[in-house]
């Protein structure tokens, strides 16, 4: 890594495979475990204050890389680093780690505990803690957690049951849980895809204000390309289990290179524009994660994929400053347009 | 404060929904309406009719039919058989919701935790739990009461101990589903731990389940103390009506027809039973409303 500057957050060579469970008689005969791999060598960073969403179809494996980091889900292999050092594994330093990243649940219908007040829900994380004393302080660290998160006047909340309150404030309810204690990083897992649309705007407006203001980093876990082109700074596209691309989320919209990236823009609606001419749509589904791909994982539906593509597995490559593509195809290509220009060869 | 004002509304405005509730359900209201009368008779009965195991009566004085002077007549020792059916109802109703209680808290306890924790433990717990399920009761019971002994205290205990295996199993179950919702993965992103989630989380989302058990389980305790007791595993310093019962099958009541002896009790074992079941079915009901709607 030529990264010298220290991310926030580093995520090195993570892989989560869970095992299927077999029937009694089958688990007898065959004697190798069935293992989906949700997550197959992911290697990413995200600076402070920095939002980076990861983008992939459901099954992709995003969620689980989200829930990895947080430790909610054990690795199989690799890293987390945060901070600097790899998230600890004892009780004090993980519980210390939990204080600065927190995430932001998809369904806020179902992250919030039907019988529990709401004062009671967003102190959770302070009692769990053990940081406050007195219910005056309490009180208060919820109050400022409800504000900061646009709830107010806050006092009007605090006895109120999660049914009484609408999609939109239960959402921000739970960013309040989330923010009361102050965290550095924040994972959201499609936070607004539950939510009317109507009511999205506000909600990623305020994860923005709060990146602003609190230089809080995201990971922002979506399906949806253009909502992560309007909130993040980087976008990595994930199939799989692996990242196919990762770059300036700019970039990646306008100057996508991965076939998967094209064939996802390409389905992706623009306002104001009737897209003219053929449109590559893919063919096929995602093959099954529990059946080991030997190639690139993409290249059953890839429309370039080569013999190389289905034997060898690509790895990300730097192609431009921060744009990296893991694609056979793609890297030839590059290589040939530096050779032509230059007229060295190049050996990557 | 104003805080707990608001506090105490909500949970007086949830109470009032409940009791409402309660009181458009006609199996509820006639469960409760006769449970209360015979709570009200165990607690105030014995002041108006003053009754003792040991003081026997004159021999002109047994098995009395019902007439003036003894309203259910009189028992072959010539005690008054309604002042013995009101001083058995304080042990009935004792030993039923003590070891109810003793019950519900093995049984809820055991059910969320082999819930939450899965594998091993649960495993364990669960094996455990189906020898109390599936081994017959009444010989274990009979069993433990003997080794025991014949105390009021060792019955509660004998019966709270065999009967949990029920409500073991159905908190389990229920764990399995509170526990894989969304709010319990936030409580652990949080940092917390298994104790937390499972007194904080997985208990109040059970309990109204727990609630209903209980008092199914109630009806239980009292049928298996009278069982205990008729089979003379009583306590013969304690009134009870499976004493009662006891005595009027040794003595011969049934076949000598002396009625007024052994139906007494009887009916109000059966009362008591029906009154808990029609709560507690009537409560399951108004508690979990996944059953109204059938």
């Amino acid at each position: 890594m030529k990264d010298v500057r220290e991310a926030l957050v580093r995520v090195e060579g993570l892989k989560v495979h869970f095992q299927i469970r077999e029937g009694f008689f089958s688990g007898l005969l065959s004697k190798e475990k069935k293992v989906v791999r949700a997550v197959d060598g992911v290697t990413f960073a995200i600076d402070q204050g920095e939002i980076l969403s990861l983008v992939g179809e459901s099954g992709s494996g995003k969620t689980t890389v989200g829930k990895t980091i947080l430790q909610l889900v054990p690795p199989t292999e690799g890293v987390v680093v945060f901070d600097g050092a790899p998230v600890p594994q004892d009780r004090e330093g993980l519980k210390a780690f939990r204080q600065n990243a927190q995430m932001i649940f998809q369904d806020p219908y179902q992250a919030l505990n039907p019988r529990h007040y709401i004062i009671d829900i967003v102190a959770e994380p302070l009692d769990v803690a053990g940081l406050v004393k007195t219910a005056e302080e309490r009180e208060q660290r919820v109050r400022e957690a409800l504000e900061q998160a646009g709830l107010t006047p806050a006092d009007d909340y605090f006895y109120r049951y999660p049914y009484e309150l609408s999609g939109g404030q239960r959402q921000r309810v739970v960013i309040a849980g989330a923010l009361i204690l102050g965290p550095r990083f924040i994972v959201a897992d499609e936070p607004v895809s539950m939510l009317d649309a109507s009511i999205r705007t506000g909600i990623l407006k305020l994860m923005l204000h709060l990146r602003d203001t609190k230089g809080i980093a995201y990971l922002f876990i979506t399906h949806d390309l253009s909502l992560a082109w309007l909130i993040s700074d980087r976008i990595a596209i994930m199939y799989l289990g692996r990242i196919m691309e990762i770059g300036i989320a700019d970039e990646i919209i306008k100057a996508g290179l991965h076939p998967y990236t094209q064939a996802l823009m390409a389905i992706m609606p623009v306002p104001g524009q009737t897209r003219e001419g053929e449109r590559p749509v893919l063919e096929g589904e995602t093959p099954n994660a529990a059946v080991e791909i030997m190639g690139c994982k993409f290249s059953s539906r890839c429309p370039r994929a080569t013999e190389r593509c289905r034997l060898e597995q690509p790895e990300l490559m730097e192609l431009s400053a921060g744009h990296s593509v893991a694609c056979f195809p793609v890297q030839e290509e590059y290589k040939k347009n530096i050779e032509n220009m230059t007229g060295e060869r190049v050996n990557v | 404060m104003a805080k707990n004002d608001v506090k105490a509304k909500l949970r007086k405005r949830k109470i009032k929904a409940f009791v409402s509730q309660v009181l458009a359900n006609k199996m509820a209201l006639f469960g409760t309406v006769v449970l209360f009368l015979f709570i009200l008779v165990a607690i105030f009965g014995p002041l108006l009719v003053p009754f003792s195991v040991l003081e026997f009566g004159e021999v002109e004085d047994m098995l009395n039919p019902p007439g003036p002077g003894h309203v259910l007549g009189t028992d072959d020792m010539g005690r008054d058989v309604l002042g013995y059916l009101i001083a058995g109802s304080r042990i009935s109703l004792l030993v039923g919701a003590l070891a109810t209680g003793i019950s519900m808290v093995i049984g809820t306890v055991i059910g969320i935790v082999s819930g939450y924790s899965g594998k091993a433990i649960d495993n364990v717990l669960m094996r455990i739990t189906d020898f109390f399920l599936v081994i017959p009761w009444l010989p274990l019971m009979m069993v433990l009461a003997a080794i025991l002994g014949t105390s009021i205290w060792n019955i509660i205990v004998v019966i709270g101990v065999t009967s949990w295996a029920g409500t073991a199993r159905v908190v389990r179950s229920q764990t399995l589903s509170v526990r894989e919702n969304q709010f319990v993965e936030r409580t652990v992103s949080i940092g917390a731990g298994s104790g937390h989630i499972m007194l904080h989380h997985i208990l109040p989302n059970v309990f109204p389940l727990v609630f209903a058990n209980t008092i199914l389980i109630a009806a239980a305790a009292i049928t298996s103390e009278t069982t205990l007791s008729f089979l003379g595993l009583g306590d013969p310093a304690h009134a009870s009506w499976g004493m009662m019962l006891h005595y009027a099958f040794e003595t011969g009541a049934t076949s000598t027809g002396a009625w007024w002896y052994f139906l007494p009790p009887g009916l109000c074992v059966v009362a008591v039973v029906l009154a808990f079941t029609l709560m507690g079915y009537a409560f399951d009901e108004i508690l979990n409303p996944k059953l109204k709607e059938r």
